[in-house]
């Protein structure tokens, strides 16, 4: 901290965000830093088993909002990225989600990064841009 | 569980239902190199957060950094997504270069298709790290010199020889601002994977297991 005032070292620009959170990141995951589980990969791809929940009591808005947008598979990266929130706090309530069997999780397989086939098609969509 | 199947999305037995794959390159290289225009020049950016603990601070940051409370700090780093089509994703990002984002590389790398390590010729030195790290790692990786206006142009064989690459990691000169440039260059990285898997192929791969 700022020995001179109440200013943070690194309080400059702010993370460009179309609006603020309405709590603090790990209020939502009340003061939770690890998920339950193993550590989600960022492009894992999420998708939801059911819309709602119906002792949604437990449940944040966030985590409704995340079964909403997971109705079509998207990537953990890509709902932190929409929902503005950090990766932790994401993987946090994936896991919450996961341990409720509200969401299904589509891990990368290592076997794709030797799958020449597969190489080829990245090579030749990116060939394509 | 106990829920009534009014707004089941799909059985659960049947759960994989049409999620593309998704693959993963990564931009690395020094502070300021040109990681962020080149992600730009392919992709519309999208800011993804993580955390950092508060620890001490930096004399340089390329990320846009925030107080979220008092023990940790979220960090903004680039990442775009390119969708070849409905099945295929590419997603890249950009690896913060400074020695106080390291904690990020492994989390970013695991099961990486493959890394650009961006250069700059009047730096070379900022991309040694980068560089020691796909190689422990036997991630494939390229060395893209990104030509800036009035940079000296070296010769492919000095500059391999001052990072002390490999004769088979391919060094390509780049212009991150330019999309044909950029584009060309990825290919170069997945070719090079292609190449790898060819030689490796007895060899097991580096990527782990991981949900």
């Amino acid at each position: 901290m700022d020995p001179t005032g109440d200013r943070w070292w690194d309080s400059g620009p702010r993370p460009r965000r179309k609006s603020s959170p309405v709590v603090r990141p790990y209020a939502l995951v009340r003061g939770r830093t690890r998920p339950t589980g193993d550590v989600l990969d960022v492009i894992s791809m999420v998708y939801s088993l059911r819309i709602s929940a119906p002792d949604s009591a437990d449940l944040e808005p966030e985590h409704l909002a995340m079964l909403r947008q997971c109705a079509e598979p998207r990537s953990v990266a890509d709902i932190a990225s929409t929902l503005d929130l950090p990766l932790g706090v994401v993987r946090i309530l994936l896991a919450d989600l996961r341990d409720r069997e509200l969401i299904s999780i589509h891990r990368p397989r290592p076997e794709r990064l030797t799958d020449i086939r597969l190489l080829r098609e990245v090579a030749d969509g990116l060939r394509r841009l | 569980m106990g829920y009534d199947d009014s707004d089941l999305l799909r059985p659960p037995s049947r759960p994989e239902g049409h999620a593309p794959v998704a693959v993963k390159i990564l931009i690395a290289g020094g502070f300021g190199v040109g990681k962020t225009t080149l992600v730009g020049a392919l992709t519309e950016i999208q800011p993804l957060r993580t955390e950092e603990e508060l620890s001490e601070p930096g004399a340089s940051v390329d990320m846009i950094i925030g107080v979220d409370d008092k023990r940790t700090t979220t960090v903004a780093m680039d990442f775009g997504r390119i969708t070849i089509h409905g099945g295929l994703v590419i997603y890249l990002f950009g690896m913060p270069g400074q020695e106080r984002f390291w904690f990020m590389w492994d989390d970013l790398s695991h099961g990486t298709l493959g890394a650009v390590v961006l250069a700059d010729v009047r730096r070379l030195s900022d991309c040694f790290p980068s560089i020691d790290y796909f190689e422990r790692r036997d991630t494939p990786f390229i060395v893209a010199l990104n030509c800036f206006d009035g940079a000296r142009r070296h010769e492919e064989e000095e500059v391999r020889q001052a990072l002390d690459l490999d004769p088979d990691v391919p060094i390509v000169r780049c212009d991150a601002r330019e999309r044909g440039s950029c584009r060309d260059t990825l290919v170069t990285m997945v070719e090079h994977a292609i190449t790898l898997v060819g030689t490796r192929s007895r060899a097991p791969s580096p990527a782990g297991s991981r949900t």
